[in-house]
């Protein structure tokens, strides 16, 4: 079995090579002739205004946060899914109320609005 | 590695097991690095031939003679030539890391692929996992390329990636579960293997997962979604809208960098395509029972793997890009509660009608 990871460890040393050298290689054929206008920033021609490491759309973030719950979900569910056949019904139970209680999370999210890219804007109850 | 030991004991039996090992791993490992390059180097011309076909034009019709085929060594020799431009306000330690990891991710998956019975480089027995966690490492290189170039649309790309990436693995592997608990394994050569006979002992076609039951089926489509989004594919390439974004996280790379990124996105491309036809659509079990199959197994599967990258480029001359609101709708209120909707139905579905 190490021997299938040895593999892969060769690959990523293969691959780590490949750029590497290619880019090597290629110093030797390119043309190298920088100057400050041609390493500017690319804007569509125009003088760069602000740099663009700025604050960003809060929805990225949520984003992010339901996908690890969602993505441990995921995790859980191969080991279950590879032995789901000798265990029968009792993993079959065992697995729904799992992901029954994922769906109430995805729901009340869901529910909240978080999924939608645009959130509506709240509307005062009278 | 099934070979391994035998090409240990006829030819190479004075010298230690280890260096046999990875003498093996490393001529597998030529092999595909040449096998990439073919892939993406074939992949970019028929993808330029069939768009202009589906619009009326030739294509590149000039180089090589017939029907340009040799148009993508030409552009990718004009690439190799070009400066390598690295901007003045970039964090230089990424940008230059970037395109390493974006090849590199693409790279390691196809240690795990199998092209038949036996032609596989490593046999992993987490050949699903670990295909799906190598095409995450090509998400986090892309994401870097963004952040490193200190541009404004390579940053709105990379941020569309992680965006979109993150959402489209949930569901990508959400239903590549019904296919694991039928096949009870998670080594792409035994699910392949257990494909060959279907419901009532039935070969061939009926053997494949995407014919076993209806939940299965609605897997596949869902998972041929999903895996579109996760190669960038239109009508999901919001990373690089040509129209919005210039060229999305990739807009300062020039030459040889920028190669690789092309090299990776159809590499990428065949990853996905060969996941479909492995996991789904038989891989190397033909239409037919196995005890008639007169074509050798690697061809069948890269028939059909060549099928599902021609249906992925139809995809992209015939659907208009989405907006991200609806990508990340599409995702959430869609493909996920399908997803474990199909895990449940598909687990009813053994323990009813197979008696698992």
């Amino acid at each position: 079995m190490s021997a299938q990871y040895a593999a892969i460890l060769v690959f990523l040393l293969v691959a780590i090579a490949f750029v590497a050298g290619n880019l090597i290689l290629n110093r030797l054929f390119r043309p190298q002739r920088p100057y400050p206008q041609k390493l500017n920033t690319y804007e569509c021609g125009e003088q760069p205004v602000g740099g663009p490491w700025v604050r960003f759309n809060i929805r990225f973030y949520i984003v992010a946060i339901i996908f690890i719950i969602f993505d441990v979900e995921v995790l859980f569910l191969f080991p279950w899914a590879v032995v789901y056949k000798d265990l029968g019904l009792f993993a079959f139970v065992e697995m729904f109320i799992f992901l029954l209680i994922l769906t109430v999370g995805l729901a009340y999210v869901w529910k909240k609005g978080h999924l939608e890219w645009v959130l509506a804007r709240r509307t005062p109850r009278t | 590695m099934h070979f391994v030991p035998y090409l240990h004991e006829q030819f190479l039996s004075a010298w230690p097991a280890s260096v046999v090992v990875l003498l093996v791993a490393l001529i597998g490992a030529g092999i595909m690095l040449a096998w990439v390059a073919l892939v993406a180097l074939v992949a970019v011309w028929a993808e330029r031939k069939v768009s202009a076909h589906m619009q009326a034009r030739l294509g590149p019709i000039y180089v090589g003679g017939f029907h340009g085929w040799l148009q993508t060594v030409a552009d990718g020799l004009k690439l190799f030539l070009k400066e390598d431009i690295i901007p003045a306000m970039a964090d230089k330690w990424l940008y230059i890391q970037a395109p390493v990891l974006v090849f590199g991710g693409a790279f390691l998956a196809y240690a795990a692929i199998p092209f038949g019975p036996k032609l596989v480089v490593s046999d992993l027995n987490i050949g699903v996992f670990y295909i799906l966690a190598m095409s995450a490492i090509v998400a986090v290189g892309i994401i870097m390329a963004g952040w490193a170039s200190h541009n404004k649309w390579s940053l709105y790309g990379g941020m569309r990636t992680a965006a979109q990436f993150l959402s489209y693995e949930i569901p990508s592997a959400l239903h590549l579960m019904p296919v694991i608990m039928y096949a009870g394994t998670l080594n792409l050569g035994e699910i392949v293997r257990s494909q060959e006979t279907g419901l009532f002992g039935w070969a061939g076609i009926f053997g494949w997962y995407l014919f076993r039951n209806p939940f299965l089926f609605l897997s596949f489509i869902c998972y041929y979604i999903s895996s579109l989004a996760e190669t960038n594919r239109t009508p999901f390439d919001l990373p690089e809208t040509e129209s919005e974004l210039v060229a999305g996280y990739h807009t300062e790379y020039t030459g040889i960098r920028f190669a690789f990124f092309f090299m990776a996105e159809y590499a990428n491309m065949f990853v996905a395509a060969a996941l479909s036809t492995l996991l789904f659509c038989g891989g190397w079990n033909g239409v037919l029972s196995r005890n008639i199959q007169y074509l050798p197994d690697p061809v069948v599967f890269l028939l059909k793997c060549s099928a599902f990258i021609f249906l992925t480029m139809w995809l992209r001359w015939t659907l208009p890009r989405f907006r991200i609101d609806q990508l990340m709708a599409l995702c959430w209120k869609f493909l996920i509660p399908l997803g474990l909707l199909n895990i449940v139905g598909s687990a009813l579905w053994m323990y009813i009608f197979e008696q698992v």
